[in-house]
C-alpha cells in the first residue's frame, strides 16, 4: 500500500526521503523571506516520522524546516512494516504516519499516546468524515474502518476507542482519497458505471486488479455485490463464509481468463493501463496522473456502487515528551495550516482541513481540485509540471461528489489471517 | 610435535569455519527456530508449535505452489540443458581458432553485464499485446488477433528463465569440454564412431561434471526464485519463493520460515541426487 506520489518522481523523492536532513538543510538555506508566523524555538528539534510512502514527501519535510526550524527525518516503509515498526519498535520514531485502517492493529499495543484535542489549533476546522464520521449532516457512515471509529480513545493513556467525540484524538488526518476503477475511455466502447463491469465478457483478459490482500479484497467485494455475487453485512468485516465466497468467485473468475495480471505496484499498474494490456483495472489516483501524463487517455471513473476510500493521519509516539512532545503539536498545527493541505490538493488527495488550503491555492485551482469545475487555465501538479490543460473536469466531480460517496473504508478484518490465505489460494489457483 | 602440527591445522580451517558459522549455520539455524515459533497479526512469540507445518503441509496451495515451482524447475532445467550444450559445443568444437572461442565466449556473457531484472522486464513491452512480437506477425499477416499467451503467462516465465539462466549451464559446460584431450576425439573416430556416436559415448559422459554444475545452478535458483514468477507471470501464477514473500510481507515470519525450511530439504534432496549421479569432486 505503499502510495506514491506521482510516478517516477515519487520514487525519487522517497530516496531523497531517506536523507531528510540534507534535504531539510538545503531547503532551510534556499528558502527565505517567508512570513514568520512560526515561533522559531525548535531549531535542535529532530522529529523522526516513518509511515507509508504517500506521505513521505520530501518538499514538506524543507518547508517544515524553514517555517519551524523543525528537521523531519522520514522514512518510507511499505504499510506492513510502518504496522512492524509502530508495534514492535516503539523508540525508533516520533511521529507516526499511519492510516485509519492501521490504528485497530496498532493503537492497542500502547505504543503511541492520543493527543489532546486542545492543542490542535484547528481542531473544530477538520473535515468531519474524521470527528463525527458525517460529512453532511444526513450522510451515512461508510463500511469498514471508518475513521471516526478510531479517532478517539477514551482517556488520557486509554486504548480503548470512544463511541463518540472525547478529548482524546488517535490521529490527525492528513491525506486521503476515494479509489474507484480506472479505464482506457478509447478502448472500452461502452458506458462503465459499476463495478461490476470489470466482468464484462468483452473485456476477458483486459482486466486488473491490485495483488494487495487488504485492499484487493476490497476491491473484489465491491465487484462480487455489485454483481449480485455475494451480499455482505459489512465488506470491511467479513464472515468467513463471505470470504470463501468472495474468493471462491474470484478464482473462478481467473480461470475463466477475465484477467490480464495482477498488480503490486503503483508502476506496474501505469504500464498496463499505458500499453493497453488492460483496459479497466483497480487504480491509484496519481497513476491515472501518470497514465494521463503520457499521452493516454484514462479516466477515475466513478460508479454508482460508490468508492473505496483510505486516509492516514499523524500519531504521537508514546516517549514524547517536553519540547519534543511541544514540537511535534507544532507540526502537526503547521501540517494543518494550509501549505501542506494546498500540497496535497494538488496531487489529487484530499486534506483534513478545507478552509486553510483554501487560501494557499489559487481560485482556478480550487475550483477544478475541489469543486469539480473546469479548470480555466492550465492545472499543475506541486513541482509545477501540467497535469490537466484548461477545459478540464476532475473525473468524479467535487470533493463532497467523491468522499460523499464512499462505500467503505480499507479495513482491517477480523478473520484477517484467514483471508490473507485464501487470498493466497487465489493467486496460486 | 605432531600437536602443535593439528593446533596449527585448526588455526589454519579456523577463519573459513568462522565465516560458515556466522553466515551459514546461525542464518539458517535461526530459520528452523522461528519455523516453530507462534504469531499474531503484529508480532513473533517464541513457542514450539508445528502448526506452522501443519497449515503449510495440510494445505493443497502448497502442495500445488510447488508442484508449479518443480515444473518450471524442469522444464527450465530441460531448455537450458539443451541450449547450453548446445552453444557449449559449438564455442568448444567448431570454433577453432582459441582466440574466436574466447571472443565467443565473452560474447554469450555480454547480456550479464546488465542487471537481471533489467533483462527480464524488457521483455515486457516485446511481449505485450501491443508489443514489438506481436506487431511484426500482424504486419507480415501471419496473425490477425494478437497472441495473448505471449505475456503474463507460464510461457512468459519459462522464456525469461531460459534467457537469464543458460550462461549458468553455457559455462561450466564449456569448461568441461575444454578439458576434453583431443586426442579422445581422433581416437574415437579412427575407431569408426559416426559423430553422434562420439557425442554420445565420448562427449557428453565427460562433461557431466560441467552439466551436473549447471544443473545445480539452475535448478536451485529457480526453485527459490519469486521475482521472474511475479513480473512474467503478472501475479497469475505462484510458486514458493513468492508464497514466502507473501506471508513476510505480512509478518508472518514463522509460516515463511516454515515454508523455507521445507523448500531448502526439497533443494537440498535433489542436490544430493544430483551429486548421486555425478562425481563432481572426482571429475573436476
Amino acid at each position: 500500500m505503499a502510495r506514491k506520489s506521482n510516478g517516477g518522481i515519487g520514487r525519487r523523492r522517497m530516496l531523497k526521503g531517506a536523507a531528510g536532513i540534507a534535504g531539510a538543510a538545503i531547503g532551510s538555506g534556499a528558502v527565505t523571506g517567508f512570513p514568520v508566523i512560526w515561533a522559531q524555538n525548535n531549531k535542535n528539534i529532530v522529529l523522526r516520522q516513518c509511515g507509508t510512502g504517500v506521505s513521505a514527501i520530501n518538499e514538506i519535510a524543507e518547508k517544515c524546516k524553514a517555517d519551524l526550524g523543525i528537521t523531519l527525518q522520514m522514512t518510507a516503509l511499505d504499510s506492513d512494516a510502518v504496522v512492524q515498526r509502530v508495534v514492535t519498535q516503539p523508540n525508533s520514531f516520533d511521529i507516526g504516519d499511519i492510516e485509519y485502517w492501521m490504528i485497530k492493529k496498532v493503537f492497542g499495543a500502547n505504543t503511541l499516546q492520543a493527543m489532546d484535542v486542545k492543542k490542535i489549533k484547528l481542531f473544530d476546522k477538520i473535515v468531519p468524515i474524521f470527528t463525527t464520521g458525517k460529512l453532511k449532516a444526513d450522510s451515512v457512515i461508510a463500511q469498514g474502518t471508518a475513521p471516526s471509529t478510531v479517532s478517539f480513545v477514551e482517556g488520557a493513556g486509554s486504548t480503548k476507542f470512544a463511541k463518540g467525540q472525547t478529548q482524546w484524538f488517535t490521529i490527525v488526518p492528513t491525506i486521503y482519497n476515494a479509489d474507484t476503477l480506472g479505464i482506457r475511455p478509447d478502448l472500452v466502447g461502452r458506458k462503465i458505471d459499476s463495478w461490476k463491469d470489470i466482468l464484462d465478457p468483452k473485456f476477458k483478459g483486459k482486466t486488473s486488479i491490485l495483488n494487495i490482500p487488504s485492499i484487493g479484497i476490497m476491491d473484489a467485494a465491491m465487484i462480487c455485490e455489485a454483481a449480485g455475487i455475494v451480499k455482505y453485512g459489512d465488506k470491511g468485516n467479513m464472515t468467513k463464509a463471505e470470504i470463501d465466497k468472495t474468493i471462491d468467485f474470484l478464482i473462478k473468475t481467473k480461470k475463466d481468463g477475465q484477467f490480464r495480471a495482477f498488480w503490486k505496484t503503483f508502476d506496474e499498474s501505469v504500464n498496463l493501463m499505458t500499453s493497453g494490456e488492460v483496459v479497466i483495472q483497480s487504480m491509484w489516483s496519481p497513476a491515472v496522473s501518470a497514465v494521463r501524463g503520457k499521452g493516454v487517455p484514462c479516466v477515475y471513473q466513478p460508479l454508482k456502487e460508490g468508492y473505496r476510500a483510505w486516509g492516514g493521519g499523524l500519531a504521537l509516539a508514546k516517549h514524547l515528551k517536553g519540547a519534543q512532545l511541544d514540537a511535534a503539536y507544532d507540526y502537526i498545527n503547521w501540517y494543518l495550516s494550509g501549505w501542506v493541505g494546498a500540497f496535497l490538493n494538488r496531487q489529487g488527495y484530499y486534506s483534513a482541513v478545507l478552509e486553510t488550503a483554501k487560501a494557499n491555492m489559487s481560485a482556478d485551482e480550487w475550483g477544478f481540485w475541489m469543486e469539480g469545475k473546469p479548470a480555466q487555465g492550465d492545472i499543475k501538479n506541486p513541482q509545477g509540471q501540467i497535469v490537466e490543460k484548461a477545459g478540464a473536469v476532475r473525473d468524479g466531480g467535487s470533493f463532497y461528489d467523491r468522499m460523499g460517496a464512499v462505500a467503505c473504508w480499507n479495513a482491517v478484518m477480523d478473520e484477517d489471517r484467514y483471508m490473507v490465505q485464501k487470498w493466497n489460494q487465489f493467486i496460486a489457483a | 610435535m605432531n600437536r602443535v602440527k593439528s593446533w596449527v591445522t585448526y588455526l589454519q580451517v579456523a577463519p573459513l569455519a568462522l565465516v560458515f558459522l556466522l553466515f551459514l549455520i546461525v542464518p539458517i539455524a535461526t530459520i528452523v527456530v522461528v519455523s516453530f515459533f507462534d504469531y499474531n497479526t503484529t508480532q513473533i512469540i517464541p513457542a514450539f508449535l508445528l502448526q506452522n507445518y501443519e497449515e503449510l503441509l495440510l494445505s493443497p496451495v502448497t502442495w500445488r505452489t510447488y508442484q508449479q515451482t518443480i515444473q518450471f524447475a524442469l522444464i527450465t532445467w530441460a531448455l537450458t540443458l539443451l541450449i547450453g550444450f548446445t552453444v557449449a559445443y559449438f564455442v568448444a568444437f567448431h570454433v577453432r581458432s582459441p582466440t574466436m572461442q574466447t571472443v565467443l565466449f565473452l560474447l554469450c556473457t555480454i547480456p550479464f553485464w546488465t542487471s537481471n531484472v533489467i533483462r527480464m522486464i524488457s521483455w515486457i513491452p516485446f511481449l505485450g499485446r501491443h508489443g514489438l512480437a506481436n506487431t511484426t506477425l500482424m504486419n507480415l499477416g501471419l496473425i490477425k488477433e494478437p497472441l495473448e499467451f505471449l505475456l503474463y503467462s507460464d510461457f512468459s516465465v519459462v522464456l525469461a528463465y531460459v534467457h537469464l539462466y543458460t550462461l549458468f549451464m553455457v559455462v561450466p559446460i564449456f569448461n568441461s569440454m575444454m578439458r576434453i584431450d583431443r586426442s579422445l576425439l581422433e581416437a574415437a573416430r579412427d575407431a569408426g564412431a559416426t559423430g553422434w556416436q562420439t557425442l554420445l559415448n565420448v562427449i557428453l559422459p565427460l562433461c557431466k561434471p560441467g552439466i551436473a554444475i549447471g544443473s545445480i545452478f539452475v535448478v536451485t535458483i529457480v526453485m527459490g526464485d519469486f521475482v521472474t514468477v511475479r513480473m512474467m507471470s503478472g501475479g497469475l501464477s505462484a510458486s514458493v519463493g513468492l508464497m514466502m514473500a507473501n506471508a513476510m510481507s505480512l509478518l508472518q515470519y514463522p509460516a515463511a520460515a516454515a515454508n523455507a525450511v521445507i523448500l531448502l530439504l526439497l533443494v537440498l534432496f535433489i542436490v544430493a541426487a544430483m551429486m548421486r549421479l555425478v562425481d563432481i569432486r572426482k571429475e573436476l
